[in-house]
C-alpha cells in the first residue's frame, strides 16, 4: 500500500502491524535522544486546508522524530487562499520533491483526489465528513494499550456520527480488528443507511454504558442545533452527555475516550474529562508514535 | 452551414430497424422510399448497408451555455455535437448568463442556432425572472417571439413555491406551452452532493434523498391536474418518481417525463472514486432505480429520453468533489447508451426508440417538422445509425467543446454514421461536416 | 462498511519473535550441510561466556544486548552460562536496529523487532552486542548508531556465533563461536531451539537478497521475521 486514505483499506494484518510498530516506536519518546535516522533525506509536506494545530503538530513531531524534513503548507496566507486549485497545489508539491503529503481538507475525498495527482504517498489527516484514519488507529492503539486486547472489545461511539470522520474510520478499523462497535446518537445524527454498517446502533446511552469496555465521546457542534439536529444543548447533554453519574454505570475497568477538542458541559462533563479513566492526553501521546509508525511503514521501505 | 445541398440517395438503410430499402432526399424532403431506387442526376449516394434509419432525434433538454459560458460550449459547438449524436433539433435550456428570461435572449439563442445550421435550436424560456423563483418572467413575450418558445423551465433550480408553480402551469395554457420542472425540494437537498444511501454514508458526502425529487413530482402532478395544464418532469431519476408518474397518468394527469441516458446506465457506486466526472444533478442513483427507469421508459410511463447535455470546462471537474460542477455531456453518446440499455436488453424496439427520442419529444416541445414518420413527403430529418460498431468513448475526441463524459473508457455498442437536416447532411461517414 | 473475519489474534506489543508453530523440518534440508550441531553450539557459547568473564574482569559491568531476532536468545543463553560460572546476574536486553539500517530503501518496510534496555540503562556499562552471524558488518554499524542514541557505554564489544567473513566495514568481533570461511554464493542459516525448534548452523546455497526491482510494492509488509525457521541470516545482516 502506498497511501493511507481509509482504514477500510487496511487488512487485519496490516492494521496490527501498524499498532505493533507504534508500540515499539513509543519508546523513542522516553529516550534522551528522541530521534531516529530512518527517514533522513525524505520530505514530508503537511498540507492543511483546515486549522488543526493538534493534528498538524502531531504529524510534524512524528516526521521529525524520524529525521524527515517537514514543510508546513497551510491554506492561509499561501497561494491556496488565492484560489489555486488542489491539483495545481499538488503538482507544485510534486515538483518540490515531496515524498509524502499529509492532507487535511474540508472536502470528503480530497485525499483520494490528491493521490491521483502526486507520485508520493498521501496520508489522509481528515477529509470532510469522510475519514480520519490515523485518529482511528491511535484510538485502537490506546484501547489495546489500556485494556490489553481489541478482539471482542465492546466499544460505544457516542455523538454526532453523521458528520464524524472519526466515527467512520473507527467503525471500519475496529470491526476489522475484531471489536464490537455500538453507535449511540439521536436518530438525526446517524446516517440513513447505518443499519447496513457492521455495527450495532442504539438511541439509548444509559442502556449501552453498562455493556461497554470503551466509551468514545465525539464532539457535538452547537451549530447542529440551529440545523434542527436536536432541540437544545441542554436536551442533548441530558440524553447523550457523559457525566459522573453515567460514568458510574460503566464497568469499573472501562475507559472514556475523546478525539478532542472536547466541549465540556456538552458531550462530556469536566468531572469525566479530568478522571483517570479518561484517556484524552494518552491519545495525544500515542498519536505521535502511531503517526511515526505510519510514516515509517509508508516511507521507510522501497 | 454545410454546403452539400442536392439530392441524396441512401442505399440499403433499415427504417426503424426494418427491412433494407433505399431512401431518396430531394429539396429537403423524403422524395421516395423503396427497393433499388434510381439515383437522379447529381445525386450523392450514401451506402447505408446495415445502418438503421431513424427520424432525426429531438432533445428536450440541452445546455448550450451561450450566452455566458462560451468556454464550455457555444450554440454552434453544441449544435454540432448534437448533429454528431443524430439530433436534428435541441432545446437550449434557459440557465445561461444572462438568463433566457426575455424575448431578447431567446431570440439571440434561436438566431445563433439558425446561423450555425446544424440543427434546429429551440430555446427554453425561464419560468421565473433570473431563475430566482420569485416572479414569473415574460413568458408570453417569449412565446410570441421569433423563437416561438413553448417549453419553460428553471432547470437547475426547482420552482419550489407551490403557488408560483400553479400560476406558471396555468399561464402557459394560453399558447399550449408546457412547464418542464426540475424536481428538487430545496431544503431537503441543501449542500447535497450525491444520492443519499449506503454509498453517500460511507463516503461522508451529504446525501440527496429520493424523496426530495418525488415529493415535488407528486405535488406538481396534482397541481397540473387541478388546473388542467401540461406538466413535463425533467430527468426522472428514482424508482419512486416512476411510480408516482405512473399513478398520475392513470388518474388522467397530463404529465410527461424524461430520463437521461446516464440515469439509464450508471449508478452511485461510481462516486466511490470521488471523481467529479460522475457528479450530476439529479445524482446517479442505485441499481434498483436504474432498473425502474428502464422499465418506466419501456412501458411508456417515462415518455422520452433527454440528454441533459451539460458541458463543463476541465477545471470545473478536476477538483475535489464538493467544489466540482454538476453535469455531464451526453449528446454524442445518447443513442448508443439507449441501444445498450434498452434495445440490446430487449426492452425497446427501434421503432419505440424513434418514439422516445424523436416523435414524443417533438410532440411535447411542439416542434414542427421533427419527429415525423419516415414517409414520402416528410422533411428529410434522418439519422443513420450503425448498431454494430463498438467504440471506446473518449471525451477528448468528441465534437462538444467540453469532455466531461462519464462514459469515458467504456465501450458503447454503436455510432451515428450520418445525420440529415432537411436533406442536408450535417454528419457523413461518422464525421461532422 | 465491511466486517472481516479474524485471521490472527491480537498479541499486543511485547513478543520479540512470534513463537511459531515449529515446522517439522528435516534435520538438514536438502542442498545444505550442518557445520555446527546443537552440542557444538552449546560448547561455543560456553567458551564465549568464559571469554567474556575473562576479558571484562569478572563481568561486573557487562550488559548483554541481543540483536533480533536470533541474537536475543543467544544473549539470554550467554547470560545463563555466565550466571552458572560466576553466580553473577548479567542484565540482558535486546536492541532492534531496523530503524538504523542503511538498506531500508531496498525492500518493503519491515516489521520492527523489540528493543528492551535493561533497568539501569547503558551509561558506563560494558555492552556486549550479541548476534548470530557476522557478515558485511552493516548490522553492527547500525547497532553502534542505535547505541549512541540510547546512552554512553564504557565500551562496546561484539559476540557472534558465526563469523562468515566478507566484511564491508572496518568491524571485527571480540568473541566468535566459529570462524566459517564461505563463498558469497553460499548462505549461512542459524536455527535455534527458541525460534526454530532446533539448534543448528547450516551452510547452503545463497538466497537472492531482495533487490529494488522486486520490491516495488512498497508498504506494509512484515519482514522476513514473519517466516521463522527459514530465515536466511545474511538477509538480516546487510
Amino acid at each position: 500500500m502506498r497511501h493511507l486514505l481509509s482504514t477500510g483499506d487496511l487488512s487485519r494484518d496490516e492494521a496490527t502491524l501498524i499498532l505493533d510498530t507504534a508500540a515499539e516506536l513509543a519508546q523513542v519518546g522516553d529516550r534522551s535522544v528522541k530521534k531516529l535516522p530512518t527517514l533522513r533525506g525524505r520530505t514530508v509536506v503537511n498540507l492543511f486546508y483546515e486549522d488543526s494545530t493538534r493534528t498538524r503538530t502531531s504529524f510534524e513531531l512524528a516526521a521529525k522524530r524520524l529525521s524527515a524534513d517537514v514543510i508546513n503548507f497551510s491554506a492561509k496566507g499561501s497561494s491556496v487562499s488565492k484560489g489555486e486549485s488542489l491539483k495545481d497545489t499538488a503538482l507544485t508539491l510534486q515538483a518540490m520533491g515531496a515524498d509524502a503529503v499529509v492532507i487535511r481538507h474540508s472536502a470528503s475525498g480530497a485525499a483520494h483526489r490528491l493521490a491521483n495527482w502526486v507520485d508520493g504517498s498521501v496520508l489522509n489527516a481528515g477529509d470532510g465528513t469522510h475519514e480520519h484514519p490515523t485518529q482511528a488507529l491511535l484510538d485502537a492503539y490506546t484501547m489495546r494499550d489500556r485494556l490489553g486486547r481489541l478482539e471482542g472489545l465492546r466499544v460505544a461511539v457516542v455523538g454526532d456520527i453523521l458528520h464524524s470522520r472519526v466515527a467512520r474510520s473507527n467503525v471500519l478499523l475496529l470491526t476489522t480488528l475484531g471489536a464490537h462497535v455500538t453507535l449511540v446518537a439521536p436518530p438525526t445524527l446517524l446516517p440513513v443507511s447505518v443499519h447496513t454498517w457492521s455495527c450495532e446502533v442504539s438511541y439509548d446511552l444509559d442502556e449501552v454504558l453498562p455493556k461497554s469496555d470503551v466509551v468514545m465521546m465525539l464532539r457535538v457542534q452547537a451549530e447542529r442545533m440551529r440545523d434542527s439536529f436536536f432541540p437544545s444543548v441542554r436536551e442533548y447533554s441530558r440524553n447523550y452527555g457523559l457525566d459522573g453519574e453515567r460514568l458510574g454505570k460503566m464497568p469499573s475497568e472501562a475507559i472514556v475516550m475523546h478525539p478532542g477538542p472536547m466541549v465540556r458541559g456538552m458531550e462530556i462533563s469536566a468531572e469525566v474529562a479530568d478522571s483517570p479513566r479518561c484517556t484524552v492526553t494518552e491519545q495525544v501521546t500515542n498519536g505521535v508514535s502511531l503517526r511515526m509508525a505510519v510514516l515509517y511503514l509508508l516511507l521507510g521501505g522501497s | 452551414m454545410p454546403d452539400t445541398n442536392g439530392p441524396h440517395l441512401i442505399r440499403g438503410a433499415r427504417p426503424l430497424g426494418g427491412d433494407p430499402v433505399d431512401l431518396l432526399f430531394v429539396d429537403g424532403r423524403i422524395a421516395a422510399i423503396g427497393p433499388d431506387l434510381e439515383a437522379p442526376e447529381g445525386a450523392r449516394t450514401v451506402d447505408a448497408t446495415g445502418l438503421i434509419a431513424l427520424p432525426g432525434l429531438v432533445d428536450l433538454h440541452t445546455h448550450l451555455r451561450e450566452p455566458g459560458r462560451e468556454d464550455a460550449e457555444t450554440v454552434a459547438s453544441g449544435s454540432r455535437s448534437a448533429a454528431m449524436g443524430g439530433y436534428t433539433s435541441v432545446h437550449a435550456m434557459a440557465n445561461t448568463d444572462p438568463v433566457a428570461d426575455t424575448a431578447g435572449v431567446v431570440e439571440q439563442v434561436w438566431r445563433l442556432g439558425r446561423e450555425a445550421g446544424y440543427c434546429d435550436v429551440r430555446p427554453v424560456g425561464a419560468v421565473t425572472v433570473g431563475l430566482a423563483g420569485e416572479q414569473l418572467s415574460e413568458i408570453g413575450a417569449m412565446a410570441d417571439s421569433a423563437a416561438q418558445v413553448r417549453v419553460f423551465s428553471d432547470d437547475g433550480i426547482c420552482v419550489s413555491d407551490a403557488l408560483l408553480m400553479r400560476r406558471a402551469l396555468e399561464y402557459v395554457k394560453a399558447f399550449d406551452g408546457v412547464i418542464a420542472q426540475h424536481a428538487q425540494e430545496p431544503r431537503l437537498t441543501e449542500g447535497a452532493q450525491m444520492n443519499e444511501g449506503c454509498v453517500s454514508d460511507r463516503l461522508g458526502l451529504p446525501g440527496w434523498p429520493a424523496v426530495a425529487e418525488e415529493a415535488i413530482i407528486a405535488r406538481d402532478c396534482l397541481l397540473a391536474q387541478h388546473v388542467g395544464s401540461r406538466l413535463h418532469v425533467c430527468h426522472v431519476s428514482t424508482k419512486g418518481s416512476v411510480d408516482i408518474i405512473r399513478w398520475a397518468k392513470e388518474r388522467g394527469c397530463d404529465v410527461t417525463a424524461e430520463v437521461t441516458p446516464h440515469h439509464l446506465l450508471l449508478t452511485d457506486e461510481l462516486v466511490e472514486s470521488y471523481d467529479p466526472i460522475y457528479k450530476v444533478n439529479p445524482p446517479l442513483r442505485t441499481a434498483e432505480d436504474v432498473q425502474a427507469l428502464r422499465e418506466g421508459l419501456a412501458d411508456g410511463t417515462i415518455d422520452i429520453v433527454a440528454t441533459d447535455h451539460a458541458p463543463h470546462p476541465v477545471e470545473a471537474k478536476e477538483t475535489e468533489w464538493s467544489t466540482a460542477a454538476m453535469g455531464m455531456v451526453g449528446l454524442e453518446t445518447a443513442l448508443a447508451v439507449v441501444q445498450r440499455t434498452m434495445v440490446d436488453t430487449g426492452l425497446l424496439t427501434w421503432a419505440q426508440v424513434a418514439d422516445r427520442m424523436s416523435t414524443a419529444p417533438a410532440r411535447i416541445g411542439r416542434v414542427d417538422g421533427h419527429g415525423r414518420e419516415l414517409a414520402v413527403g416528410e422533411p428529410a430529418n434522418v439519422v443513420l445509425y450503425d448498431p454494430a460498431a463498438p467504440v471506446e468513448i473518449d471525451g477528448g475526441a468528441m465534437v462538444t467543446k467540453s469532455s466531461n463524459t462519464p462514459f469515458r473508457g467504456m465501450t458503447l455498442p454503436g455510432g451515428v454514421r450520418a445525420t440529415f437536416l432537411r436533406g442536408v447532411p450535417t454528419v457523413l461517414e461518422g464525421k461532422i461536416k | 462498511m465491511r466486517a472481516q473475519k479474524p485471521t490472527q489474534s491480537d498479541t499486543g506489543p511485547g513478543v520479540p519473535v512470534p513463537t511459531p508453530e515449529v515446522p517439522e523440518a528435516p534435520e538438514v534440508p536438502e542442498g545444505t550441510r550442518a557445520v555446527l550441531d546443537g552440542n557444538e553450539i552449546n560448547r561455543a557459547l560456553t567458551r564465549i561466556a568464559h571469554e567474556v568473564l575473562e576479558r571484562t574482569k569478572g563481568g561486573e559491568h557487562v550488559t548483554l544486548l541481543g540483536i533480533p531476532s536470533r541474537g536475543v536468545p543467544l544473549a539470554q543463553r550467554l547470560a545463563r552460562r555466565i550466571e552458572r560460572v560466576e553466580d553473577l546476574s548479567v542484565p540482558v536486553g535486546s536492541l532492534d536496529i531496523t530503524m538504523y539500517r542503511d538498506d531500508l530503501h531496498l525492500a518493503p518496510a519491515r516489521a520492527l523487532g523489540r528493543t528492551e534496555i535493561p533497568t539501569g540503562g547503558l551509561d558506563d556499562r560494558v555492552v556486549v552486542l550479541v548476534d548470530d552471524v557476522l557478515f558485511s558488518g552493516r548490522t553492527v554499524r547500525a547497532a553502534l548508531d542505535a547505541l549512541g542514541d540510547l546512552g554512553r557505554p564504557r565500551a562496546v564489544q561484539l559476540a557472534v556465533l558465526v563469523d562468515r567473513g566478507h566484511r564491508e566495514l572496518p568491524i571485527r568481533a571480540d568473541y566468535v563461536g566459529k570462524n566459517l570461511p564461505t563463498s558469497l554464493r553460499e548462505g549461512v542459516t542459524v536455527r535455534l531451539d527458541e525460534t526454530d525448534g532446533q539448534d543448528a548452523v547450516l551452510l547452503g546455497p545463497s538466497k537472492a537478497r531482495p533487490s529494488p526491482s522486486t520490491a516495488l510494492n512498497r508498504g506494509l509488509r512484515p519482514s522476513s521475521s514473519s517466516h521463522p525457521g527459514t530465515t536466511e541470516t545474511e538477509g538480516d545482516d546487510a
